[in-house]
């Protein structure tokens, strides 16, 4: 017989668990809910557009009660069906109608309560809080039949009930003890803001104001405060607060303190009983939002499947004011502490105001009004913890002033259906729309999956982040740093400190003694585990091919066609008669389809059919051509301008350095492609300053930059250093892509590797300690013994891998 | 019909790699896992076109080199959210050796499940 689950509880956080066990244990467990609520599973905090007209109900569900029936679920919802006892004893839950149902294992999610202040008169009807669809009906009865509303509390919720009730045409007026607004979010000059542009709306605010009294016989007539003053109130919405609604869970003798306390698992101190959402206490926090639930619901199905994997390990979270016009954004820890600075940006004239809140130069928390296009990314600095001591002056401006020029800053609501979102995939805005609703995408990750948008190159996210708040609302949130992928829980860090401690040389002891999940990984996590083993251990590890993309398998790109496309090597942009004439011969013997010169600066032939392969680099081989990289995580083109060899302006042998840079470093792997220049004066025709590593010769020496790209986020070098001569640039340059081999993510370019790090960290590193410099040199031309043979060659002549090159038979 | 061709050894095959055989249908995609599972699909993507032998095999699972989709080995079906269905060959290990069936008929699709042989 199947396993009994019952869930207590129909609301998010509880079925959100129930869609992800169908999902990896479909058969498992014979499934029961009891909801307090005479509906399906809707999306709570819609209730708000919900209220201020600009949603239904209908569109706000998420399981109505056809899924129920289609999954196999059985459903008790409704006032009577509210459990009011749980017997651990009996394993035996009990409604308030006398039903009875017998457990296994049970999940309670019963969500929280409004806090309602114990005030005389709390109890009449009109007085209400903002939780669920009975509120909701209550306010749009109230707009129907009266006047006035009051709203107790100027926290986010109250706001948005506010707004809403406003919207249905009643005079609100809302009072806050304190002072200031959403104190919780906002310093005292933002509230202002966002006061004055509530009261031009027509919102009335009584602030610094204690509430005495609720007035009424019957049902509620108004609200009487301490000085003696009385306001009109046909309904009155209590928001000041919610509390974990563990009343039942404690009466059952489950262990509370102001939650019901879980461990990792989301397990309670019963081991047969489960909890999520915002009833739980995880490691002292209980959570008032949506975003932590996605990842508690994915653990606690994964235990309750025994698949027995995951930890929740608690959430940072991010929330915004949810009225249409006001835009507001606050994320993490926004009212500092002990060694917190904060980082101001007022403009009353724009309406906009910035608060960062930073310790040791990073981002602890953020607080935006009036421009929240940055939210996410501060959120993001905030999550990677990023070091931002380079870009500190200008932090507060954004992310579209350091870097990404190319970024929209316009509002996604205002595009049509058919504006195109993501230009890799092609994917336009209904598509989006259209998918989110259809299959109840509430994570970007999710939207990614399900229409390609975003899911190349990366830079339409921000766009598809606010399709989604648009739709369903906001949920932005992950745990700190996310793991390798999903074979592991392991973030890329932890792995590689664990290749390096415990000495792994190999895919199978990673595997093993990391408890990998998969038996032989994916797609996504070989590649990268291959790259640490072999750039770890060089002279040990041994690459394995099969966990290489098929570039690098093969030496050579993959075209859409399935051919592939040649780059010999042109050492820093060099060329001559005799390969040129090479190239030609090869060119018209392989029917080479397209010649071109690359925008590194070398000659690129198209349309060879993989058979031909190793011929091809036979015949360049013999005219001395070798393997370009052009395929590979590696080093890819050092980029040289004449310099002073023929340019009027030139100070340095610029060609010259660029030749022995590459001849140092080709072969190299690294976690992402690594490129570089040598322009020979300030002029920088090499483009030196989009380089990973680039060199702008002047009169004096070398400057050494660093960190720099191309790409879809332009962004131009730091300064590293002067130097003097070229060992130097050469030691500089071999230390710091060594230091990059060693510490950045497999698919992490140095550029947001920096980011990431601070420049400051790569100039103690490099600049100035010296032992670890030469010591970082030494490293980096050691494992240059093992990587500096051409791989062209291996195969052209030496028969390495003969077997990829023709296909094991003919039929036919 | 037993036309079954002989196309080579399983050791011709890397461990979580593939090899193509050529045919009068076009490229057939032969895949060998970790366990040295043989599994036989069209080397075309049902995305677009790509060819599946070029892709990373893991479990029993082949990601597309071109824009990595995943498509299971032993149904040739992409793997949700993604949906589509590269055709299967009948294939068997006898002795070492691997025998593929290729008849103008032989493809096994999604559509068409259940076998032909
Ligand atoms: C061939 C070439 C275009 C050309 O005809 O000029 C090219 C072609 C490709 N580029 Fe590029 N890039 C080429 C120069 C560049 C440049 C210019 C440069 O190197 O100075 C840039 C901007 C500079 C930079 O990288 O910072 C460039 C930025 C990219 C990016 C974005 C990188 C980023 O960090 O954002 C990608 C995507 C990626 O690597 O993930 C990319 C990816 C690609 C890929 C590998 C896409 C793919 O996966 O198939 C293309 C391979 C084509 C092929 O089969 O050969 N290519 N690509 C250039 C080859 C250079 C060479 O000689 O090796
Ligand atoms: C108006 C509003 C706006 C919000 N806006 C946001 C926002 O913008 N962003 C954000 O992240 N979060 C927002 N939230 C918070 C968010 O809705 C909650 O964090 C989320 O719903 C919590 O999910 P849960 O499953 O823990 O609780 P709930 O969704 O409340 O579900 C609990 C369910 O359990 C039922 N129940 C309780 N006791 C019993 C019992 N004994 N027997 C049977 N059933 C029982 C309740 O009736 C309820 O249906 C908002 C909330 C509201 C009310
Ligand atoms: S060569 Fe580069 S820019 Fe051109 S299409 Fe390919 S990836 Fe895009
Ligand atoms: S062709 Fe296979 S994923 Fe696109």
């Amino acid at each position: 017989m199947k396993e009994r689950l019952v869930l207590i509880g129909n609301g998010m956080a509880g079925m959100r668990t129930i869609e992800e066990l169908q999902k990896v244990a479909p058969q498992m467990y014979d499934i029961t809910v009891f909801g307090a609520e005479p509906h399906g599973n809707y999306n709570r905090i819609m209730l708000s557009p919900v209220l201020a007209g600009e949603k239904t109900i209908p569109e706000i569900m998420i399981n109505d009660l056809d899924w129920y029936e289609q999954n196999g679920v059985t459903l008790h919802a409704g006032k009577d069906k509210e459990i009011v006892e749980i017997n651990r004893g009996r394993r035996e839950v009990r409604a308030a109608d006398g039903t009875t149902v017998k457990y296994d294992r049970l999940l309670i999610a019963t969500g929280s309560n409004p806090f309602i202040l114990p005030l005389p008169g709390n109890d009449l009807p009109g007085v209400i809080g903002f939780r669920d669809i009975k509120d909701v009906d209550a306010m749009l009865h109230a707009a129907k039949t009266g006047k006035h509303a009051v709203v107790i509390g100027g926290g986010l919720l109250g706001l948005e009930a506010a707004n809403g009730l406003m919207k249905q045409g009643l005079q609100v007026t809302v009072v806050h003890v304190l002072d200031t607004l959403m104190e919780r979010q906002l310093d005292p000059f933002a509230a202002d803001m966002l006061r004055k542009t509530l009261e031009e709306r027509g919102l009335r605010f009584l602030m610094g104001a204690h509430t005495a009294a609720i007035l009424g016989d019957d049902k509620v007539r108004g609200v009487r405060f301490k000085d003696g003053l009385e306001v009109p109130a046909d309904i009155v919405v209590m928001a000041v607060g919610i509390r974990p609604n563990i009343e039942l869970a404690k009466k059952s003798g489950i262990h509370c303190e102001r939650g019901i306390v879980v461990n990792d698992t989301m397990q309670t101190y019963d081991p047969r009983v489960y909890s999520v959402g915002e009833c739980v206490q995880h490691r002292g926090v209980c959570y008032g939002l949506v975003a932590p639930l996605w990842e508690q619901a994915k653990v606690c199905a994964s235990h309750l499947a025994q698949h027995g994997v995951g930890r929740y390990e608690g959430s940072v979270t991010s929330t915004k004011l949810k009225v249409t016009g006001i835009d507001l954004f606050s994320a993490g820890n926004f009212n500092g502490g002990p060694d917190c600075e904060e980082l101001v940006l007022r403009d009353p004239a724009r309406g906009v105001y910035k608060k960062l809140v930073v310790k040791d130069n990073r981002v602890q928390g953020a607080v935006l009004y009036g421009d929240t296009v940055d939210g996410t990314w501060y959120f993001q600095l905030l999550r990677e913890n990023t070091d931002i001591t380079a870009f500190r002056e200008t932090v507060l401006f954004g992310h579209a002033h350091m870097a990404d020029a190319g970024r929209e800053g316009h509002s996604v609501m205002s595009m049509s259906d058919d504006a195109e979102i993501c230009g890799c995939n092609g994917v336009c805005k209904g598509t989006i729309v259209k998918a989110i609703t259809e299959k109840k995408l509430f994570t970007v990750d999710d939207v990614r999956a399900h229409t390609k948008a975003s899911a190349s190159c990366g830079s339409c996210t921000g766009l598809v982040e606010q399709i989604l708040a648009a739709t369903v609302g906001n949920y932005d949130a992950t745990p700190k740093e996310k793991p390798m992928c999903k074979c592991t829980d392991h973030p890329h860090d932890v792995v590689r400190k664990a290749i390096r401690d415990e000495h792994l040389t190999s895919l199978e002891s990673v595997f093993k003694v990391l408890n990998w999940k998969t038996a032989n990984g994916c797609a996504s996590c070989r590649p990268a585990l291959n790259y640490y083993l072999i750039s770890t251990w060089p002279a040990e590890a041994k690459d394995d091919y099969q966990s290489r993309f098929i570039n690098e398998r093969v030496h050579a790109n993959i075209q859409k066609d399935g051919t592939y496309s040649v780059v010999p090597r042109m050492w820093g942009g060099l060329t001559n008669a005799r390969e040129l004439r090479a190239i030609a011969d090869a060119a018209d013997k392989y029917n080479v389809r397209t010649v071109k010169v690359t925008g590194g600066q070398r000659i690129d032939l198209f349309g060879i059919r993989k058979e031909d392969l190793p011929k091809i680099w036979a015949d360049l081989n013999a005219a001395g051509m070798v393997s370009g990289h052009a395929y590979g995580k590696s080093l890819r083109t050092v980029k040289t301008c004449v310099g002073s060899d023929w340019c009027r302006f030139g100070t340095q042998d610029s060609t010259g350095l660029g030749v022995k840079i590459e001849q140092m470093t080709w072969g190299s792997w690294t976690p992402h492609k690594f490129k570089m220049a040598v322009s020979g004066c300030p002029r920088n025709c090499a483009e030196a300053t989009i380089k990973d590593f680039g060199v702008v010769c002047v009169d004096s020496g070398y400057e050494a930059h660093v960190g720099g790209n191309g790409g879809i986020h332009v962004r131009g070098t730091d300064l590293l250093c002067k130097l003097e001569t070229e060992e130097q640039v050469l030691e500089y340059c071999g230390a710091f892509m060594q230091l990059y081999r060693e510490e950045g993510r497999y698919l992490e370019r140095t550029a947001p590797w920096i980011e990431r790090v601070g420049l400051e960290y790569v100039k103690a590193k490099i600049v100035e300690d010296e032992e670890g410099r030469k010591a970082l040199y030494a490293r980096f031309l050691e494992s240059q013994k093992y990587a500096q043979t051409d791989p062209w060659a291996e195969r052209a002549s030496a028969g390495v891998d003969a077997h990829e090159y023709a296909p094991v038979a003919t039929i036919g | 019909m037993s036309d079954w061709h002989d196309i080579g050894t399983v050791e011709d095959i890397p461990r979580l790699g593939a090899r193509v055989v050529q045919s009068p249908q076009g490229n057939i995609a032969v895949f060998r896992t970790a366990e040295d599972e043989i599994f036989a699909l069209r080397d075309r993507c049902p995305h677009k076109a790509g060819p599946l032998s070029q892709g990373i095999v893991h479990g029993k699972r082949v990601t597309c080199p071109l824009h990595s989709w995943t498509l299971e080995l032993g149904t040739g079906e992409a793997i949700a959210p993604d949906v589509g269905c590269a055709a299967r060959f009948p294939v068997k290990v006898e002795g070492g050796r691997i025998l593929l069936q290729v008849s103008a008929v032989a493809a096994v699709s999604d559509h068409s499940a259940g076998t032909l042989a």
